[in-house]
């Protein structure tokens, strides 16, 4: 661990050297096996942490008596009921908008960010730090304290009530996270093997095209993943600037008003508009695990 | 200025044009931020200046320093800082301490290890505006719900959740929902470290919480500081789980900022006070962010030398 913290104010640039190159992890030798309370600990704060989802998950398979009974019920006779309305209560229509939102935004998203921190990593502008300042700054900024002007603006654009108006706040969003993100995957990628590509001849985008992308590509899928996370779960915009045309958590909002009486019925909508980002992070995971390693800090 | 052809390696002092075509990929990126962050912004303070209420349309005009006075005058205001500042900070170290002890559970191999993992990231990916809802009916609700249920069969009295322990409820909540992410993080820091140091320590015969102390816990730091930053980044933030489970009480007991300024602007239509509110409330986030964002700043030199 280099225990040498910089100041923020020295501008400080070390020549790419041997001494510099980043650390080769190892594989971890076979004493690694957990110990029985180990494991056991391990698979009961899991399940501790699993339980309300397992818990709605079983809700939204019962009748309504049967979620009201005081005590949960284990044993009762299934029922696809509550699935069903769900599906005929117009939900298609905010889960395409939500669809498209994540995915554009997301894409968007990527290939914005993805020029800008290479820009800030590979080959540094000067000012760096400065703007990565103020990217990372502008996530700090309370998202109540710019509603009223966007809602203003959104007003005189007539994009209210629109699915782009979310699109661009998302984009908005996610850019400044990705830009970091993406960055601090680039900054993992060796400064050698650029430099022998170079001397080998290749140009700026043959480097990034078959050196730098495939090196880092853990890296964008996990920010690919966290980008569209938030953006499927996104509620203060959607309340905010959208009424009819909207995305899921406005949807799930329209079961707000019977949400103490009908249990069964939230816990299905419940899981069906979470059940798409679920099973993205649950085959991601890996790709978050390892990108999140990755970038994070070494 | 001289002119040399494009550089085939990065250099130092760059010339004009190659340190454009350097900046070049980085414009779109940050000109689309600084539009959709400064111009609201540059807006706000705009609009805190004027007296903008659509109950009360004939009253507009320029106000001055009146809606300031009437932010900094607001006890409401006060304690929604101080619910900001309790549910933050609750939840993020909430979040923290519970996803270390996780990380820590799981970084070692288990059978169904894979499985229990995906078990525990799940909360994280869930839409928290739904599982929120779902919380309300059947966890928290004081006849239905199961923590009362919990709550009795260990012999403890029965407590109406989101009237009598409110931001217990939403810390609760919230930390359930980021404690994923903590562990995720932290769980990717256990992983980088070397062997031989826990191995040196082992051979040195110290024991398990002298290695924790002396060799997880600095290795871990900087995680640490990452987890911290980007939680309370998020939990800052936090609306929909109080606009679901309270609507901000019992009596402002659990409104935060966010949904102050949005009580302000979108149930009295106070356009111009709200605004006021929201640029206070930025100036203060910033003073309370700089220090993290100083600590980000270190963390950005340390790996960022090359």
């Amino acid at each position: 661990m280099t225990a040498t913290a910089l100041h923020p104010s020295e501008k400080k640039t070390v020549s790419p050297g041997p001494h510099n190159r980043p650390r080769r992890r190892r594989r971890r030798p076979a004493n690694d096996q957990a110990s029985w309370p180990v494991a056991v600990l391990g698979w009961l704060g899991s399940l501790v942490l699993f339980s309300p989802i397992a818990y709605m998950l079983l809700k939204s398979f019962q009748t309504e008596t049967d979620a009201a009974s005081p005590s949960p019920k284990l044993v009762f006779h299934p029922t696809l009921e509550h699935y069903r309305s769900t599906f005929q209560a117009g939900f298609w229509a905010y889960a395409g908008n939500s669809i498209v939102v994540a995915v554009v935004s997301t894409i968007l998203v990527l290939l914005l960010a993805t020029p800008a921190a290479y820009a800030l990593s590979v080959r540094p502008v000067r000012k760096t730090q400065d703007v990565l300042f103020f990217f990372i700054s502008t996530k700090m900024m309370p998202v109540a304290a710019g509603i009223i002007p966007i809602y203003v603006v959104a007003q005189h654009l007539h994009l209210l009530n629109t699915v782009v108006v979310l699109l661009i706040l998302h984009l908005g969003m996610n850019l400044p996270l990705a830009v970091w993100m993406i960055r601090s995957f680039l900054q993992e990628v060796p400064g050698e093997v650029l430099e022998a590509a170079a001397i080998d001849g290749a140009g700026r985008i043959r480097i990034m095209r078959s050196i730098v992308l495939p090196l880092v590509r853990p890296g964008l899928w996990s920010t690919a993943l966290l980008c569209c996370v938030f953006s499927w779960n996104e509620y203060f915009y959607a309340v905010n600037l959208t009424t009819t045309t909207s995305t899921l958590p406005l949807f799930m909002q329209k079961f707000l008003s019977f949400g103490e009486l009908y249990t069964a019925q939230v816990a299905a909508v419940a899981t069906v508009v979470s059940i798409p980002v679920v099973i993205l992070g649950w085959v991601c995971q890996r790709s978050l695990v390892r990108g999140l390693l990755f970038g994070a800090v070494k | 200025m001289t002119t040399i052809s494009q550089p085939a390696v990065p250099v130092k002092s760059p010339t004009r044009r190659g340190s454009w075509s350097r900046r070049a990929p980085l414009l779109p990126a940050l000109v689309i931020t600084l539009v959709l962050t400064q111009i609201p912004f540059a807006l706000t303070i705009w609009y805190s200046l004027q007296h903008w209420n659509l109950l009360n349309p004939g009253h507009k005009g320029f106000a001055g320093l009146d809606n300031f006075r009437t932010t900094f005058g607001d006890d409401t205001f006060w304690k929604a800082i101080k619910n900001t500042v309790v549910l933050t900070g609750g939840a993020t170290i909430a979040s923290m301490l519970v996803g270390l002890v996780l990380a820590m559970l799981l970084q070692k191999k288990f059978p169904g290890r894979g499985i229990a993992r995906t078990l525990a990231i799940t909360p994280f990916f869930v839409m928290p505006v739904a599982v929120t809802l779902f919380w309300r009916s059947a966890m928290f609700d004081p006849s239905f719900g199961l923590l009362g249920w919990l709550t009795d069969s260990v012999g403890l009295p029965r407590v109406n959740w989101l009237s009598e322990q409110s931001m217990l409820s939403i810390i609760m909540i919230t930390s359930w929902r980021w404690t994923p992410f903590a562990m995720l993080v932290l769980l990717a820091g256990l992983q980088a470290l070397p062997d031989d140091q826990l191995e040196a320590a082992r051979v040195d015969g110290a024991n398990w919480w002298q290695q924790f102390r002396n060799v997880v816990l600095p290795h871990l730091r900087p995680f640490l500081e990452l987890t911290a930053l980007l939680l309370s980044m998020n939990i800052i933030q936090t609306f929909g789980e109080i606009a679901l489970l309270t609507a901000g009480g019992p009596a402002f007991g659990t409104t935060n900022i966010t949904y102050y300024v949005y009580l302000r602007a979108f149930n009295s239509f106070d356009f111009g006070t709200a605004s006021a509110y929201g640029l206070v409330t930025l100036v203060l986030t910033i003073a309370l962010a700089l220090p993290a964002l100083r600590l980000l700043s270190g963390i950005f030199q340390k790996e960022g030398r090359r």
